[in-house]
């Protein structure tokens, strides 16, 4: 197990006020907020944000962390000194944060184990009772919208035992990723949720999807955009190009006197579906580099006999 | 939950055409009517149909809600807040996607 230091997370002094460490927890909890910030790390980060918060903003804990000593390196092989909590009464009062199974091993080895949440919404008192739904995120990538695909999710679950303890469980499943799927959609696994309390049903399990960022497209919607690189003459006398697209290379018709950002649509081949997206090919005119006698003198021959001035609209000469 | 479930579990995809009724939106989100009520003055939610058990609810609900259930559970934000920072942040979702479509390849 790794020493965490709260005090490094939360970027400030061992010796911050509790004012200090409450005002700096709502700022970055609004930075790092998962359903806020676009850092791809945001909820890891929340996580271990609110893991050092629920220590340094009890005085009693973190006293408690603070006797574990400042040698500790955060990251470092960590062994829980004997006795280390004498004197505090907070083991075994539980602990209020998001959830069971959500803070470190560390933290629990130092703070405890979760213990049951009186209920949530309408309490635990009946004894028939359906299971909650559960919400995760799963990543795909673009191919898997067009061929379907299947998905192995781990997912880490707290179930309550029969005593009212919150223990997790690792279940992997293996979740059919429709064709067609889009960024942002949602899939239902009926009864793949939490668990129904007397013989009542399960509850739902929601998938969220999101597409990893793809080397050659961008996707928008239903519709994919594709940036193709083109030589000045093909731009300009039009070509017939070979070009990549999710479902397969197609032929391209460049259109004569196309400039740099043209866009063209190919009608369907974007993400399939009842109403497929569109692929819109974006052309980047790449220009040859001047490295030879030759290229230079073309260069120097499209200056002299094109009288070109890209920047007619601006107002100099 | 019945064994053959267990591998490979039937999915279905919430789509546009997806609709929630109130009961099942108060049971995906673990929140009761009152607060979906209290969404929905807000203008977080706009359910179609008649008030109550006639109410039809897009899928983009689930996801609005749970928004403002994180928000609120964890920053303290009201849902008058929550509203606000829906609407800014759907704005900028707007403004990255169009972005990317401008800018291509080189924003990244």
């Amino acid at each position: 197990m790794e020493y965490k230091d709260y005090y490094e997370i939360m970027g400030v002094a061992r010796d911050a006020t509790q004012d200090k460490i409450k005002r700096v927890y709502r700022k970055l909890a609004r930075k790092y907020h998962p359903d806020v910030s676009k850092e791809s790390d945001a909820e890891d980060r929340f996580k271990e944000l609110g893991e050092a918060y629920e220590v340094l903003k009890d005085t009693e804990k973190r006293a408690a962390y603070d006797q574990l000593g400042a040698n500790w390196k955060a990251g470092q092989e960590f062994h829980q000194p004997p006795d280390w909590d004498a004197g505090f009464e907070f083991r075994g009062g539980g602990y209020t944060a998001g959830g069971a199974g959500a803070h470190s091993d560390f933290f629990e080895d130092l703070f405890g184990r979760g213990y049951a949440h009186p209920g949530g919404a309408g309490g635990r008192q009946t004894f028939h009772m359906r299971g909650e739904d559960h919400h995760a995120r799963v990543l795909i990538d673009l191919e898997d919208s067009f061929t379907g695909a299947t998905r192995s999710i781990s997912l880490r679950v707290p179930e309550l035992t029969d005593d009212g303890h919150v223990s997790t469980r690792d279940r992997t499943l293996n979740v059919r990723i429709p064709k067609g799927i889009r960024p942002g959609q949602q899939i239902r696994l009926a009864g793949q949720g939490g668990t129904g309390l007397g013989g009542a049903e399960s509850g739902d399990l929601y998938l969220e999807v999101e597409f990893r960022d793809h080397p050659l497209y961008r996707v928008d919607g239903a519709n994919v955009y594709l940036d193709l690189p083109v030589a000045p003459w093909e731009a300009a006398l039009g070509a017939s190009i070979k070009v990549p697209t999710p479902s397969g290379d197609v032929d391209l018709k460049i259109p004569a006197n196309s400039n740099q950002g043209r866009k063209l649509r190919l009608k369907g081949r974007g993400l399939p579906g009842k109403e497929p997206g569109d692929l819109y090919v974006v052309l980047q005119v790449a220009l040859p580099p001047a490295d030879s006698d030759d290229a230079r003198s073309l260069y120097q021959q499209m200056e002299d006999q094109l009288g070109f001035n890209p920047r007619t609209t601006m107002g100099v000469s | 939950m019945g064994q053959k479930d267990q591998s490979k579990p039937p999915v279905e995809v919430i789509d546009e055409q997806t609709t929630f009724t109130l009961a099942e939106l108060c049971r995906s989100c673990t929140v009761e009517a009152e607060f979906i009520e209290a969404m929905i003055e807000q203008g977080i939610l706009e359910p179609s149909g008649r008030r109550g058990r006639h109410w039809c609810f897009p899928a983009s609900s689930l996801r609005r809600t749970r928004v403002t259930l994180h928000l609120q559970r964890d920053l303290g934000v009201n849902i008058a807040g929550a509203a606000l920072a829906l609407d800014l942040l759907e704005r900028i979702e707007e403004l990255d996607a169009r972005l990317r479509t401008m800018m291509g390849g080189r924003m990244r």
